[in-house]
């Protein structure tokens, strides 16, 4: 098995698997990573200390915000989503990518270029500011084109394949590709004032334009942030633990009832505004159900390791992968209760949503990234293995400490505004000023930041050892696990 | 169920169209009905499309991102209605391209802000916030001072009604007429509140020789949750 792993490099050359493509997906994922994760660190202070917006325009949180989403979610989540998903679908196809390097090349470069135009505009005020959908009409259209060619060769790949079956990773990948192709043009649906300028108008408004706002919000997580991620999980688990999936029957069930079930989620985001009644109701049983289909997920992954646990001793990269399922897990349980509407009642319009948020993106996306990147870079640079396995381990432990205190933070500031919000005094009257709540935010906001701090010291970590094992360098060191 | 899976894993066609059919389902239901059931919009009487110079400023509001901190959607419980005014109506963001219900109150909610504060006060508040409500996280908006580039306003109109604002003929023409003399005490406001009523009007941003970017954004604020007089309203218009 060793040998075949080292050698894993030279399979895909001889079998003329396109890896240099997912090279360059795996350079451009770091570095959105390190950008995304810096402006979250940024404006996670601004929120704290406002004098660092600066009275500048294009240095406003409300301009940053969503080049923060944006460069996490679609440029680090996107470039690794593209990246293996090039990666796996050649090696469980046994075929090249479909449409040769050239078009691979351009959705590379147009995915790329996608990125620069929607966040340049971002900081100049071209939006549509709709929330992770903010690139105006221009970019949209583009983003269409490549998303397209994308589909093609994905789509392509898995007609020429040489397996008798197409691999349950793939499918994944292709629910998530072709759900947001169809997300993404029924909700940017906009008419441009000029053709000429960067300005248009979204087709939807009001009510209508909400619910089509959180149907393609709520399954930006379900398809970009989820499905997407459990392709990534379904190969990279089993690769990583030298075992096969748990169970070939529950991938089928859970895949096909999560991709119909999370659909119908949306309306949880709209409860007690002025969404009808019956469509909040709808969005909230669906959403509670919505807990079966994520554990299936959740067990199918974490039962993978059944008779290898003992590997997370000596295995800190399996350990990351393991931890992003359990996230997993964690998110999609408190998911479904925040969409009942009580619940809701409190948690909606606060923090306790940002820290929600923040432990799916990153406890079970960015760390099952991490996992897959820390796999992959060995093999695509051709090299025996990383050049510290140690600093995998040190990775692990910073990143998780920060998400920790980034997400009590914001349960406890979260819970604690929507309390105060509704909190009466003895006479009757509501007991706090709006910006008292405000003002009682602070120290969790510190806490945040400092998370988000640790989170970005440890993707630093992650690029310095990429960066030697990419250089062909080994570090010394005790082999990680073995007693001292 | 009726072809076996191993059919499906084989035919990545027919796995496609399967997938397309599933997460589909989902999204017609909830959707579609929006459009078809008429009573989705409340029956209230006052709402109206935005004044030029109201849109020109509720652009800037979306260009700044300001639905990222400030909701503007009220929901039915006692503490805010006490705290922000009557409980937000669909048909009260009926003409809003795109909708700015906002998910987080990093600020306070803004659905119904207008006529709360003073000119004078949005304005201090927006260059330096800290100077009137000194706890404040919000960022200052001191350029915004400039001029309103609003040029191509009769074209803003225009796309608008494409995409379903039902401005008429009358509005478009006198667009940037109306644009200016909402914001110029001196003008004659009467076609503008005849075509727009309840329209608020005069200096919003304290210099009357130039319009700018303040004036519109102000003139927006001060229209918000505004239109729609709710002693009118009987509780059977609201049923949705």
């Amino acid at each position: 098995m060793a040998t075949a792993e080292a050698t894993a490099g030279d399979i895909g050359a001889m079998a003329g698997y396109n890896e240099a493509v997912v090279r360059q997906f795996t350079i451009a994922a770091t570095f959105w990573g390190v950008v995304g994760f810096t402006v979250g660190v940024l404006i996670a202070l601004q929120l704290a200390f406002p004098v660092l917006n600066f009275d500048l325009e294009w240095f406003s949180f409300g301009r940053l915000r969503p080049v923060h989403t944006s460069a996490v979610v679609f440029a680090f989540g996107g470039n690794v989503l593209l990246g293996t998903s090039f990666y796996v679908v050649q090696r469980t196809c046994r075929a090249p990518l479909f449409g040769g390097p050239t078009l691979a090349g351009f959705v590379f470069w147009g995915y790329q270029i996608f990125i620069v135009m929607a966040a340049l505009g971002y900081v100049l005020g071209v939006t549509q500011s709709k929330e992770y959908a903010e690139p105006e009409w221009f970019v949209d259209l583009w983003l269409t084109i490549v998303w397209v060619a994308y589909l093609v060769i994905f789509l392509g790949t898995l007609m020429i394949r040489r397996e008798p079956h197409i691999y349950v990773a793939n499918w994944f990948y292709l629910a998530f590709i072709v759900t947001v192709a169809v997300l993404h043009l029924v909700n940017a649906a906009a008419v441009p004032v000029s053709f000429t300028g960067a300005k248009s108008y979204t087709l939807w408004s009001g009510v209508q334009d909400a619910l089509t706002q959180w149907w393609y919000g709520h399954n930006a997580v379900g398809f970009f942030l989820t499905a997407g991620f459990l392709g990534i999980m379904y190969y990279f688990v089993p690769k990583q633990v030298n075992r096969p999936i748990y169970s070939y029957r529950l991938s089928i069930v859970h895949f096909w009832s999560l991709i119909f079930l999370y659909i119908w989620a949306g309306p949880h985001h709209l409860h007690y505004t002025a969404l009808p009644d019956w469509a909040q109701t709808l969005g909230m049983t669906f959403s509670v159900i919505l807990w079966m289909p994520s554990w299936g997920g959740m067990i199918n992954g974490l039962m993978t390791l059944s008779g290898a646990w003992h590997k997370l001793r000596t295995d800190p990269i399996l350990k990351l992968l393991v931890t992003s399922i359990a996230f997993y897990g964690m998110s999609t349980f408190e998911g479904p209760v925040m969409s009942i509407k009580a619940v809701n009642s409190l948690s909606h319009y606060t923090d306790w949503t940002v820290g929600h948020v923040h432990s799916g993106a990153l406890g079970w996306v960015a760390f099952v990234s991490f996992g897959a990147i820390y796999y992959l870079v060995p093999k695509l640079w051709n090299r025996e293995r990383l050049y510290s396995i140690r600093l995998v381990n040190t990775h692990f432990w910073i990143a998780t400490i920060g998400i920790v205190f980034y997400i009590t933070a914001m349960w406890v500031s979260g819970i604690m505004q929507g309390l105060m919000w509704r909190t009466y005094d003895a006479l009757g009257f509501l007991e706090y000023s709006f910006v008292e709540t405000v003002e009682a935010m602070h120290p969790y906001y510190l806490i945040r930041a400092l998370g988000g701090i640790l989170f970005l010291i440890g993707s630093l970590i992650m690029v310095y050892n990429l960066w030697q094992t990419a250089r062909g360098r080994i570090r010394d060191e005790k082999p990680f696990g073995m007693p001292a | 169920m009726f072809i076996k899976h191993s059919t499906i894993e084989k035919k990545p066609l027919l796995l496609l169209v399967l997938i397309i059919i599933t997460i589909s389902i989902g999204g017609l239901v909830e959707i579609v009905p929006l459009y078809t059931v008429e009573t989705t919009i409340e029956r209230v009487e006052g709402v109206r499309p935005y004044t030029p110079l109201e849109q020109m400023g509720r652009n800037i509001y979306t260009r700044e991102g300001c639905y990222l901190c400030h909701s503007q959607m009220i929901r039915p419980f006692r503490d805010e209605v006490e705290r922000y005014g009557h409980y937000s109506l669909a048909a009260e963001s009926m003409y809003d391209h795109p909708f700015q219900w906002g998910s987080k109150r990093t600020g306070p909610d803004l659905a119904r802000v207008g006529g709360k504060y003073s000119n004078e006060w949005h304005v201090t508040h927006m260059i330096d916030p800290r100077s009137v409500v000194p706890e404040s996280i919000m960022p200052g908006y001191p350029f915004m001072m400039r001029e309103l580039d609003a040029d191509d306003v009769e074209a803003h109109l225009e796309t608008l009604r494409i995409v379903g604002v039902p401005y008429s003929d009358d509005m478009v023409l006198n667009a940037a007429i109306d644009m200016a003399a909402q914001a110029d005490p001196e003008a004659d406001h009467e076609p503008l509140l005849a075509r727009y009523p309840k329209a608020v009007v005069g200096d919003f941003d304290g210099d009357p020789s130039r319009l700018t970017e303040m004036d519109a954004l102000v003139a927006y604020m001060q229209m918000l949750g505004t239109l729609v007089d709710f002693a009118d309203v009987q509780p059977a218009d609201l049923t949705q």
